[in-house]
């Protein structure tokens, strides 16, 4: 409503004021070119981002296709008690939250550390050599990385089993193994994701005013000193917002790499929130319950989303709004 | 001191991504009895090229290369095309609505419908098994859009557009004429990211499409790779045994994972200088 005033006495103090709703018409009529500029992406938001999320009601309803969306029969929170209640329910939410907050804990800092010593080289021609082969692997679809897995990581012919035997161990079944799935999965997703990411982290270093660093330089600092006092510092705001963001997606993160990495084998780790919603709904087409299920995967997300950024606010550090 | 850790880790970093990229390539060229034994480290043993001459022979992949490229090119040029234009709509401070259209994008940001929501929209649409299916939902990604609205507002002076309204230039003119020849680096910048990011995307093809002749290629890889089922010319028909077809089987995915990874990594170099100015536009707009 305050945004609404401001920019109402901005426009009246650019044009000459005329009040009513004839002079809203007017304004809009001015700028129907830019309506139209706009509407293509309105369009596809409003198809395929708002009609879900009005479709989403079904989680509360017992869906059939002939009824629709808001036809179908209510029944409150059935599906929901039925998914906290089933036996799925724990190993679920503990492989969720496991294999994402350790990916998180694990990867996070990877990148950060990367970019400041990439943003430390005095070469530049070294400097821009090691960022094209360190974020290389992003270009790389997820279908071939997990392809890749499998094909490194075979217990006939992987390279990593032929090192293990040529080492004198027992070759591993790493795809087969509930106890792999998580170091693979982590693993695999700092070699793609960590240079990528990395490039915000040397972009935010590079917007460092240079006198600081000649100021400590004249001063005696080491280089360790000046990352930990100038860079560190220097960046810790964006830092912070790729942290809430992350924690923001904990429960999403990577389900698509997750599901191409099951095996029947690996499942007691490898299946998630997401991963179940896919199955139980689109390949057992209950719908309405596995609705639900990503509604309550959701839900979580979106608390712990604003549980961060409510903390790094209260802590004085840059929070998303 | 400090240089040789950050020198060797940085080294050590460089050869955990690149040995592995290197190893595909060598043992695509290679018997893969000699991968079988350990015999193949820094360069091809055994020399062959019969994966790749069975990879070009397969119907099934050059199928699903055409639909990538038809999928891809059709994607990139809706995503950039709607994204360019609405952003610069919202970059216009004159734009009535112009806090409610930002506010309409940004909360999809944080709330979804959910995947069971979404594919019954698409079903409804009559869209499952069409093309739409693959390029539509996706098309709009609201960072995207952030990113160029904010190029749009730092580097689309005022000026200039009480300028071209002076000379009688209309929004779609202005727009058309002069915004978007004045934005080469981000339109270069979106065609990137969407041919990527839409080359390397499978899983709205695998839930939308059933029909296997609209499988675009990452989708035809995940069944190779992956699933193991060997492709028709790869297959058990027309090879001697079954440890014929294993051992093509696993030449035939080392190939393919060079076949499919080779455009990207071949415009790589040149997408470095484009990426790292995104980057920056989304550090500091964050």
């Amino acid at each position: 409503m305050t945004t609404q005033t401001t920019r109402e006495t901005r426009n009246a103090r650019s044009h000459p004021p005329r009040g009513g709703i004839a002079s809203h018409v007017k304004r809009m009529k001015r700028s129907w070119q830019l309506y139209v500029l706009l509407a293509p992406a309105t369009l596809l938001v409003l198809v395929f981002k708002y009609w879900p999320m009005y479709g989403a009601q079904i989680a509360f309803r017992n869906y059939n296709p002939a009824d629709g969306f808001a036809g179908s029969p209510w029944v409150g929170l059935e599906h929901f008690s039925r998914f906290v209640t089933s036996f799925q329910f724990e190993r679920l939410l503990a492989n969720t939250l496991t294999v994402n907050a350790l990916g998180l804990l694990i990867a996070f800092p990877v990148p950060i550390v990367l970019a400041l010593i990439v943003n430390q080289l005095q070469s530049e021609r070294f400097k821009k050599f090691a960022q094209t082969v360190l974020y290389s692997p992003s270009f790389i679809s997820v279908v071939v990385v997990v392809g890749m897995i499998h094909l490194l990581f075979s217990p006939r012919s992987g390279i990593v089993n032929n090192a293990l035997v040529a080492l004198g161990s027992e070759p591993i079944f790493f795809m087969g193994s509930p106890d792999w799935f998580r170091p693979l999965y982590i693993g695999s997703d700092i070699w793609q994701n960590a240079g990528f990411s990395m490039i915000v982290y040397l972009a935010a270093l590079t917007a460092i005013d240079p006198a600081l660093h000649e100021a400590a330089r004249v001063d005696g600092a080491s280089k360790w000193q000046r990352i930990k006092h100038i860079d560190i510092p220097g960046i810790l705001p964006v830092i912070t917002i790729l942290f809430i963001l992350a924690i923001g997606n904990l429960f999403n993160l990577g389900f698509e790499k997750v599901l191409l990495m099951q095996t029947d084998l690996n499942l007691p780790t490898s299946e998630v929130i997401q991963t179940y919603v896919y199955k139980a709904g689109l390949q057992q087409a209950q719908f309405s319950y596995s609705a639900a299920i990503g509604l309550f995967n959701s839900l979580i997300n979106l608390v712990l989303l604003l549980t961060f950024n409510w903390i790094a606010r209260r802590a004085g550090q840059s929070s998303l709004w | 001191m400090f240089n040789t850790v950050a020198i060797g880790t940085l080294l050590v970093a460089i050869v955990a991504i690149l040995y592995p990229l290197y190893f595909i390539v060598i043992a695509s060229f290679s018997e893969p009895a000699e991968i079988l034994n350990g015999n193949v480290w820094l360069w091809p043993r055994g020399f062959t090229t019969e994966g790749y001459s069975r990879i070009f022979a397969d119907s099934t992949i050059w199928r699903g290369f055409a639909n990538s490229v038809l999928y891809t090119a059709l994607g990139t040029a809706i995503s950039v095309i709607s994204i360019l234009c609405g952003a610069y709509a919202l970059s216009r401070k004159d734009l009535y609505g112009r806090t409610f259209f930002m506010l309409l994008f940004i909360i999809t940001m944080f709330i979804d419908g959910g995947l069971i929501a979404r594919y019954l929209v698409v079903r409804d649409l009559g869209m499952l098994d069409t093309t739409w299916a693959v390029i539509l939902p996706g098309a709009v990604g609201v960072w995207n859009l952030i990113i160029a609205r904010a190029f749009f507002e730092n580097n689309v002076p005022g000026e200039l557009r009480e300028a071209a309204q002076l000379d009688g230039a209309n929004d779609f003119r202005f727009f058309f004429q002069i915004v978007l020849p004045l934005s080469k680096p981000l339109i270069f910048l979106m065609i990137m990211i969407h041919l990527v990011a839409n080359w390397n995307a499978f899983f709205d093809a695998l839930i939308y499409l059933d029909d296997e002749s609209k499988y675009p290629l990452q989708l035809v890889l995940r069944n190779v790779l992956i699933q193991s089922e060997v492709t028709s010319s790869g297959g058990t028909a027309g090879l001697d045994s079954y440890a014929a077809a294993q051992r093509l089987g696993e030449l035939i995915k080392y190939g393919m994972i060079v076949i499919s990874s080779l455009p990207l990594l071949i415009i790589l170099p040149f997408m470095q200088k484009h990426f790292t100015k995104g980057a920056l536009l989304g550090a500091v707009k964050s």
